[in-house]
């Protein structure tokens, strides 16, 4: 028991600077496997990140030596567990510089964050004939949840137009805001186009006219720094798993004035105070958002996600980052007939791209047949690909252990694509 | 790199290049659409039936490499057939493409369908290759509006 207590202290190791690609690669398992028999190059990290050892034994640890429910035991192994599930929601409150922990809820991802706000918030605030103002970028899980509440409450549904780069002019997005603007909510990186939009702006633009603003920044979390304070939003959704984290786990940061006005988005067990079958009294802050036992193994290791990226450095990660991108946007642009889908001048991460006369799903199967895994598809972003005018895109996602060797490999591959489809 | 040149064969990729019964038929109620969700593969099927059999059959659309060449072939095997002798038909295409990829295939009937069974390695694209014909069999039912692949 002493040994397995002091392998859960030690499981972070000390990396080496400058940034060096290949010792963080070594952190992560699952990149050291063949894929169709060669070296698997991973690039769909848009769609989930890969785990480093630090995460997957932090999970294991937890399960071997401190599983309890939390918030409610009085012996000592349910006191443990519950301190680490709220260091480690402190340690996610200071990644992205919330001002309180108690701003953080935890809830399942970025899906769930949106659903909680616009459900909640929404049955608060919407009246017949408000207006929500979202952008045509959306994914699917900014979209649904804002059509739902609108039905429920005779809200109407908004979309700022993008242009032909993929980037939101501010102009369009402008004249949409109106007094009726109840909520503009907007993802902090797309991840159909890889476009950055200019939240802290957006947020000013939108405050202005005394809107709520939410940010789906699932996309953004794991490249750039957050700083919620900075950026003045009153929200901010991701999910663990996009971070380097687990699956199942993911973040709603809010403003706690809104926070405490708002009705509870599910009833259960550990969001309440006091239950009698006339009237329950709702327990404080996060934790009335937080029906029913949460995934505590899973937030325990987010939190360890995020003290290790921070141990790398967010910035050195960017910057090895861009890099990359601007090596893949090279790369890409040699590659005869390839068109890239969303070229705006701020953007990261993702490159959506087509081939003249090959279908995206088609590229996706032979590059893995080289090992490569790409995705390809409407990527949840069906109104984005009507507005390109294409059924699909194959898209390239970066990660911090993505290396130049391997976007090389795409362009080598995508070579064979085209020779086997001419 | 061989399951990969065994899925897209010379016969698909020409059939991909140079899809058979492309266009449409204008004089005839059968007509359904089909829609991959994963992919974004639309499909318009048409089939003229006269005296039982499969008078004349095309198709319209935007797709992969396997479900545009699944499409044509699937047109070309058909015209003239019996109609009692097409669902029959699907069914082995349908076994065949779903099959272990270690099992014998059974191609008896299946003419130059059989090339599809490359797909066998490719589970995800068993969609692609299977998507004219769950849209032929909507045409023939006569269902209104769009069938999936889900």
């Amino acid at each position: 028991m002493d040994t397995m207590l002091q392998t859960c202290a030690t499981v972070r190791g000390p990396l080496r600077r400058p940034y060096d690609v290949e010792a963080i690669r070594q952190q992560f398992p699952v990149l050291h496997q063949p894929a169709r028999g060669r070296a698997l190059v991973y690039l769909d990290n848009a769609a989930t990140t890969q785990k480093p050892r630090a995460v997957i034994d932090r999970l294991q640890c937890y399960y071997l030596c401190e599983n309890a429910n939390i918030h409610r035991g009085v012996y000592a192994l349910s006191q443990r567990a519950t301190d680490c599930f709220e260091n480690a929601r402190r340690r996610i409150a200071h990644y992205i510089n919330a001002p309180d922990p108690r701003q953080v809820i935890l809830t399942r991802g970025t899906t769930e964050s949106i659903n909680l706000v616009a459900s909640s918030l929404g049955r608060l605030i919407l009246r017949p004939g408000d207006e929500i103002l979202i952008t045509w970028m959306e994914h699917h899980s900014n979209i649904v949840p804002w059509q739902l509440i609108c039905q429920q409450t005779g809200a109407v549904l908004r979309v700022a137009p993008i242009n032909d780069r993929g980037e939101l002019p501010l102009e369009e997005f402008g004249r949409l805001l109106s007094d009726r603007t109840r909520i503009v909510s907007l993802a902090h990186l797309s991840n159909s186009l890889g476009t950055i939009n200019p939240v802290r702006q957006i947020a000013a633009m939108a405050h202005q006219r005394g809107a709520v603003v939410v940010v789906d920044g699932a996309q953004w979390v794991a490249h750039r720094k957050t700083d919620v304070q900075d950026l003045d939003v009153d929200f901010y959704a991701f999910s663990g798993h996009k971070l380097y984290g687990p699956t199942g786990v993911g973040v709603l940061y809010g403003r706690a004035e809104l926070l405490e006005r708002m009705p509870p988005y599910q009833g259960g067990g550990d969001m309440i105070s006091s239950v009698t079958f006339e009237k329950t009294t709702y327990n404080e802050l996060p934790h009335k958002f937080e029906a029913g036992t949460p995934n505590i193994a899973g937030a325990i290791g987010l939190g360890t996600a995020v003290d290790w990226i921070e141990e790398i450095g967010l910035d050195a990660i960017a910057a090895h980052e861009e890099e990359l991108y601007d090596h893949a946007t090279q790369v890409l642009g040699a590659v005869p007939g390839l068109r890239l889908i969303g070229t705006a001048a701020q953007r990261a991460s993702v490159l959506s791209f087509v081939l003249e006369h090959i279908h995206p799903h088609d590229i996706g199967t032979v590059l893995d047949s080289e090992g490569l895994a790409i995705r390809t598809g409407h990527h949840c972003c069906q109104p984005v690909m009507e507005r390109f005018g294409v059924p699909a895109t194959a898209r390239v996602s970066l990660a911090c252990y993505n290396t130049t060797a391997e976007i090389d490999a795409l362009g080598a591959a995508l070579g064979n694509v085209i020779r086997m489809f001419a | 790199m061989s399951e990969l040149r065994e899925l897209y064969q010379q016969v698909i990729l020409d059939h991909t290049k140079r899809p058979r019964n492309f266009r449409t038929i204008p004089d005839t109620a059968n007509v359904a659409e089909g829609f991959n969700r994963l992919c974004g593969d639309r499909i318009t099927l048409y089939i003229k039936v006269e005296n039982d059999r499969v008078a004349d059959i095309a198709f319209q659309g935007a797709g992969c490499a396997i479900s545009t060449a699944a499409a044509s072939m699937m047109t070309e095997a058909l015209k003239g057939r019996p109609l009692a002798e097409v669902e029959p038909l699907f069914k082995r295409f349908h076994a065949m493409v779903t099959s272990p990829p270690d099992q014998e295939v059974d191609d008896a009937d299946l003419g130059k369908l059989a090339v599809f069974a490359g797909v066998r390695e490719f589970p995800v694209r068993v969609k692609c290759a299977t998507l004219a014909w769950h849209t032929l069999k909507a045409a023939l039912d006569h269902k209104s509006g769009q069938v999936t692949t889900e």
